[in-house]
C-alpha cells in the first residue's frame, strides 16, 4: 500500500492506483481528455501533468503508478504552464466553431480551455482540416474537431468488442478512421458520443436540437430491454429530446445500448393521443374518454367473470399492472397471463426466473453457460459485462447451447438441440467437468429457450446443470434467466397469472376462438396476432397504435415510460423507478389512473386513489416492491417441471435488435440503423 | 491516408493476396520467433514481406491478408502499414530511389543529387515515370551520415553522390545493369576518403612505451 503525498495531504493508496486516481480519491481534480476510468491507459493527451518532486520534468498522472513515498503537486506554477502549453497546442488545430458545435456546453475541452486557455491565439499558419467519416445513421461526425484522444478507438475495441476504428498514419496527418464502409457496427456505438471529449463524434439524430442548458432532465428508468439501464432523459417543452446514461455500477456501468439511446423519435410517432371506439361499421373512431368508457361498460354488461381475460405487455410498469390485477380480480376473473410471448416455466419459485447472480455478479464467474441466448441482442450491457469479465482473465470459458452467435469474445459451441441441453443436465455431457471444476459456474437461461413448448423442461434441466455443478451455493446463486422485457419480472412479481381455475396466454386465445372467452384486456399488449383473438371484444390500452391497437374494439391511450412515475423490475429483480419527464399526449393519462377511472364505471372501484396508496398496495401484494433498488436474494427452493427436452433448436428471440417493441418499431431512427447494419447482413445469414 | 504515402502511378488495386509457398515457410519462421499466442508482433516483418512480394507497395488485400493470417484486426495492420513511412501503400517503380535531404545530406549537397534525379528521370520528387521503372522521393536520415549525401534504390545505398555519379548509377539501373553498390567515389566503406589519417604507422614508432 505506497504513502504519497499530494498538495501536502498523506494519502494510502492500493497498489497499482495511478497519481491521477489517487488525487481524484482526495477531490483534487486533474484535467484529462484521453483518460478514461474503464479504458486503457494511452497517456497520449498530456494534459494531465502534474509535479513530482525529484522528477525533472511535469508527470502524466495518468500512466504513473503511486509510489510509496512520491509528493505530488498538482497546483504549482510548473504544473499551470504545462498544461497551459498542452492546451494551446490542442487547440492549434482545433477549429473555433464552438457556436455551431453540438458539444457546446457540454465539452471537456471548452471547460478546460476556461481554466488553461490563453485568451488569443499565437498561430498563424494553417488549420489543418481533416475529411468527415461515415460512421452510420447514429453518430454524426465532424473530424477537424479531434484531438486524437483515442477514446473512440479503444472504447470500440474494449468495451463493444468491435474493431470499428483505427488511428491511420502518424502525426499531423493522424485521423481516426473506421474500417468498414457501413460505419460502426455495434449494439453499444452511441456511448461514442459521450465518450467523445470534444464535438468530433456528435449524436445524429440530435443533431442542432437543442443547447445543454435548454433541456429539462429527468433521471429515469429504460424500458427497451430487461436490464433496467440507469438513464436521464433531456426533455424540452413536451418532446423527449434525448436519452444519456446514468451511473449505475451494477447495472449498466456508464454505457447503454443504442436501442436504449436512440429509439426515442418512437415516441413521437404512431402515438395513441385519444381513445378509440369501433363503430358499427367495424372502423375506430376517435371518442371522449366517457364514451370510450361507456363503450366497455355495456359489452362487459352481462358477460360474467370467467369470460373476461387481460394480458400484460412487454413495457407495462408494475403499477398498472396491480391495478389490472386487481380490476380483474374484482370482475371474478382469473384468466390473465404476463407472458405474451407464449413462454412457459414455472413461476412458483422468484429463484426460478430472476438473474440470480445479478449483473455486476458476471464479474465473479469462471465459467459461463448460456443456453438458448444471444445476450449481444438481447441485453447488450450484461454481454457487455461478460466482455469485461473475460477481458480481465478472469472468465475462463463461455460455452453456448443454441444458436452460435459472435458474441464478441471467444465461446465453445456446445450444439444447437435440446438433446445437449439434456446431457448437460444428466451429467453425461463431458461440459459438465468443466463446468463442476469451476469456482463460480454461471447459467444464463434465455428467454427464448423458455418460449418452446417444452418450456417447462428447459427450466427444470437448466436448473439440474446448475445444481449438480455447484452453481447454486449459500454464498452464489449462478442460476439467471434473461429476461427481454421490462415489464416481465414486474408482472411476474405482482403476481399477473392464471389464478386457481384461470386460463394461461394459449388458453386465452383458445377460449377467444371459441367463444369462451368474451373480452379480453390488452394492457399494452403488441405481440399477439389479432386473428387469434377471434370474435372477443378487445380492449387495448398502451401508448402506441401498434398490433394491439389494429385489433382493439376499444382503444384507451396511456402513457409511455418517459410520462409517468412507475416501477419496473428488472431482470436481476431490482426494483426501480422510472420518473415523469413530459406530460402524456393529447388525452391520453398514467395507465394506472385509467384503470382506475374505469373500475369506478364497472362498479369495481379500485382502493386507491394516489400512487402512494397504489405503492403501498404493491408492498402488500409483493414486499419486493417496497425495496428500491435492492437486490433481495431469492430463496432457492423446487421449481420446474422435469420433462423431456425436445430436441428441437434453440431460436433467437429477435430477429432485428433495433425494433423489438412498439416504440422502436415506431421509431425512424431504428429504421435507418436495420437498413443499414441488418440489411447488409441478411444475406449472409442466410446462405449459413 | 496521408499524402506522403502516395507515390506512383494508378495501378489498379488487385482483388486478391496470397503468400506465395516459398514467402510462407519465411513467415512461419518469422512468427516462430515470437512466444505462444503473441504471433501479431510478427505483424511488421510480415508487412514487409507482403510489400516486397507485391513489387515494393502494400495492397489493401495484402494488408487484410497478413492481418487475417495473424488473427488481428484489419484496421490494427491497417494502422501499422499507415504510421510507418517505409510501406508503400500506393504502387512505386521498380526502382524505388529515395534521397536522404536530411542535415548532414544536405550540407554536402543533396540537392543536386536530388535535381540529378528529377533531371535524368523528368519527374518531381514524389512521381514515377511514365514506364514505371524509376519513383523519387524525399526521405529522412537513412543513417550513413559519414558517406554524404547517398541515396537508397531498393534495399541498396549509393553514398558520396555527386551530380554525375547519381546520374551514372541511374544510368546503368536504366540499362538494366546492377551498379557497385557503396561509395561512388573510390573510397572504400567509410575508411577516410584520401587514404589513412590516423595509425599511419607503428605503435612503436610513433613513440609509444609498452606497458610493463
Amino acid at each position: 500500500m505506497p504513502k504519497l503525498t499530494i498538495d501536502g495531504i498523506e494519502v494510502e493508496v492500493a497498489p497499482g492506483t495511478s497519481v491521477l486516481q489517487a488525487c481524484e480519491q482526495l477531490g483534487i481534480e486533474v484535467p484529462r481528455f484521453c483518460y478514461h476510468e474503464r479504458l486503457s491507459v494511452p497517456a497520449n493527451c498530456r494534459m494531465c501533468l502534474v509535479e513530482v518532486e525529484r522528477s525533472p520534468k511535469p508527470v502524466a498522472s495518468c500512466a504513473m503508478p503511486a509510489g510509496e513515498g512520491m509528493v505530488v503537486k498538482t497546483n504549482t506554477d510548473t504544473v499551470h504552464k504545462a498544461r497551459k502549453g498542452v492546451m494551446e497546442f490542442l487547440l492549434i488545430n482545433h477549429p473555433l466553431d464552438c457556436p455551431i458545435c453540438d458539444q457546446g456546453g457540454e465539452c471537456d475541452l471548452q471547460d478546460q480551455a476556461v481554466s488553461y486557455g490563453y485568451d488569443r491565439g499565437r498561430y498563424e499558419e494553417n488549420k489543418r482540416a481533416v475529411t468527415d467519416k461515415y460512421m452510420g445513421p447514429l453518430i454524426r461526425t465532424y473530424m477537424t474537431r479531434c484531438i486524437q484522444c483515442t477514446r473512440c478507438i479503444r472504447f470500440v475495441d474494449e468495451i463493444a468488442g468491435v474493431p470499428a476504428l483505427g488511428g491511420l498514419a502518424r502525426g499531423e496527418h493522424l485521423e481516426i478512421t473506421p474500417a468498414l464502409e457501413a460505419g460502426v457496427n455495434s449494439e453499444l456505438s452511441g456511448n461514442l458520443v459521450d465518450v467523445c471529449p470534444v464535438g468530433a463524434l456528435t449524436s445524429k439524430p440530435y443533431a442542432y436540437n437543442a443547447r445543454p442548458w435548454e433541456l429539462r432532465k429527468t433521471e429515469s428508468i429504460d424500458v427497451m430491454d430487461a436490464v433496467g439501464s440507469n438513464i436521464r432523459v433531456d426533455a424540452r417543452g413536451g418532446e423527449v429530446l434525448r436519452v444519456l446514461p446514468r451511473l449505475h455500477e451494477d447495472v449498466n456501468e456508464e454505457w447503454i445500448s443504442d436501442k436504449t439511446r436512440y429509439a426515442i423519435d418512437g415516441l413521437k410517432r404512431q402515438r395513441l393521443d385519444r381513445p378509440y371506439v369501433r363503430g358499427a361499421d367495424g372502423k375506430l373512431k376517435p371518442a371522449t374518454w366517457a364514451e370510450a368508457f361507456a363503450a366497455i361498460k355495456t359489452r362487459l354488461a352481462n358477460v360474467p367473470g370467467n369470460k373476461i381475460a387481460g394480458i400484460t405487455g412487454d413495457l407495462v410498469d408494475v403499477e398498472s399492472v396491480v391495478a389490472l390485477k386487481d380490476l380483474l380480480t374484482g370482475l371474478g376473473s382469473a384468466n390473465m397471463d404476463c407472458r405474451q410471448d407464449g413462454a412457459q416455466f414455472d413461476t412458483s419459485n422468484r429463484a426460478g426466473y430472476i438473474f440470480n447472480s445479478g449483473i455486476a455478479g458476471i464479474e465473479n464467474a469462471d465459467v459461463v453457460l448460456l443456453i438458448g441466448t444471444n445476450p449481444r441482442w438481447e441485453a447488450p450491457l450484461v454481454n457487455a459485462r461478460i466482455r469485461k469479465t473475460y477481458l480481465t482473465g478472469k472468465l475462463k470459458k463461455v460455452a453456448v447451447v443454441g444458436q452460435n452467435f459472435d458474441l464478441t469474445y471467444p465461446t465453445q459451441f456446445l450444439g444447437n438441440s435440446g438433446s445437449v441441453l439434456s446431457a448437460l443436465a444428466d451429467g453425461s455431457h463431458p461440459f459438465v467437468e468443466t463446468l463442476k471444476a469451476a469456482k463460480n459456474p454461471l447459467i444464463i437461461l434465455g428467454a427464448g429457450a423458455l418460449r418452446r413448448g417444452d418450456g417447462l423442461a428447459v427450466q427444470a434441466a437448466a436448473r439440474a446443470i446448475a445444481e449438480t455443478v455447484g452453481a447454486v451455493r449459500e454464498d452464489w446463486n449462478g442460476f439467471n434467466v434473461l429476461h427481454l422485457a421490462a415489464g416481465r419480472v414486474g408482472a411476474l412479481d405482482a403476481g399477473f397469472l392464471p389464478g386457481p381455475g384461470g386460463r394461461d396466454l394459449a388458453g386465452i386465445l383458445a377460449g377467444a376462438q371459441s367463444g369462451e372467452i368474451e373480452a379480453v384486456y390488452l394492457l399494452g399488449a403488441d405481440e399477439i396476432d389479432g386473428a387469434k383473438l377471434g370474435k372477443a371484444f378487445v380492449i387495448y390500452q398502451g401508448h402506441h397504435g401498434d398490433r394491439g391497437a389494429h385489433r382493439a374494439d376499444v382503444i384507451l391511450p396511456g402513457a409511455a415510460y418517459t410520462e409517468k412515475n412507475a416501477t419496473y423490475v428488472n431482470t436481476e429483480g431490482r426494483v426501480q423507478h422510472a420518473r415523469f419527464a413530459t406530460f402524456p399526449l393529447g388525452e391520453a393519462r398514467e395507465d394506472w389512473k385509467i384503470l382506475r377511472a374505469l373500475s369506478g364505471e364497472l362498479g369495481q372501484a379500485l382502493g386507491y386513489d394516489t400512487l402512494g396508496q397504489l405503492r403501498q398496495r404493491m408492498a402488500q401484494a409483493n414486499p419486493v416492491f417496497a425495496t428500491l433498488d435492492r437486490l433481495v436474494p431469492a430463496v432457492w427452493g423446487p421449481f420446474g417441471q422435469a420433462g423431456t427436452v425436445a430436441d428441437a433448436h434453440f431460436a433467437s428471440p429477435i430477429e432485428n435488435f433495433y425494433m423489438t417493441d412498439p416504440i422502436s418499431r415506431a421509431s425512424q431512427t431504428m429504421a435507418q440503423c436495420t437498413e443499414a447494419f441488418l440489411k447488409p447482413a441478411l444475406p449472409a445469414a442466410a446462405a449459413e | 491516408m496521408s499524402a506522403a504515402h502516395s507515390h506512383g502511378p494508378a495501378v489498379a488495386e488487385p482483388t486478391s493476396f496470397e503468400f506465395s509457398a516459398e514467402n510462407l515457410e519465411h513467415a512461419k519462421r518469422i512468427i516462430a520467433k515470437y512466444p505462444e499466442g503473441r504471433q501479431q508482433s510478427a505483424v511488421m516483418p510480415l508487412l514487409d514481406l507482403a510489400q516486397r512480394q507485391c513489387g515494393g507497395w502494400l495492397p489493401k488485400v495484402a494488408i487484410d491478408y497478413v492481418a487475417h493470417y495473424l488473427d488481428m484486426a484489419p484496421i490494427r495492420a491497417l494502422e501499422v502499414a499507415s504510421f510507418y513511412t517505409m510501406y508503400n501503400l500506393k504502387p512505386v517503380g521498380k526502382h524505388f530511389v529515395q534521397v536522404c535531404t536530411t542535415t548532414p545530406c544536405w550540407l554536402r549537397g543533396s540537392d543536386d543529387v536530388l535535381h540529378a534525379c528529377e533531371k535524368k528521370l523528368g519527374i518531381k520528387a514524389g512521381q514515377t515515370t511514365p514506364d514505371g521503372q524509376f519513383t523519387v522521393i524525399e526521405v529522412e536520415c537513412l543513417g550513413a551520415c559519414v558517406n554524404a549525401p547517398m541515396m537508397q534504390i531498393g534495399d541498396d545505398f549509393y553514398e558520396d553522390l555527386t551530380a554525375e555519379t547519381t546520374e551514372k548509377v541511374l544510368d546503368a539501373l536504366a540499362r538494366g545493369e546492377k551498379p557497385t553498390v557503396g561509395p561512388q567515389n573510390g573510397r572504400i566503406r567509410a575508411c577516410p576518403s584520401g587514404g589513412p589519417t590516423t595509425l599511419t604507422q607503428s605503435a612503436l614508432a610513433a613513440g609509444v612505451k609498452p606497458q610493463n
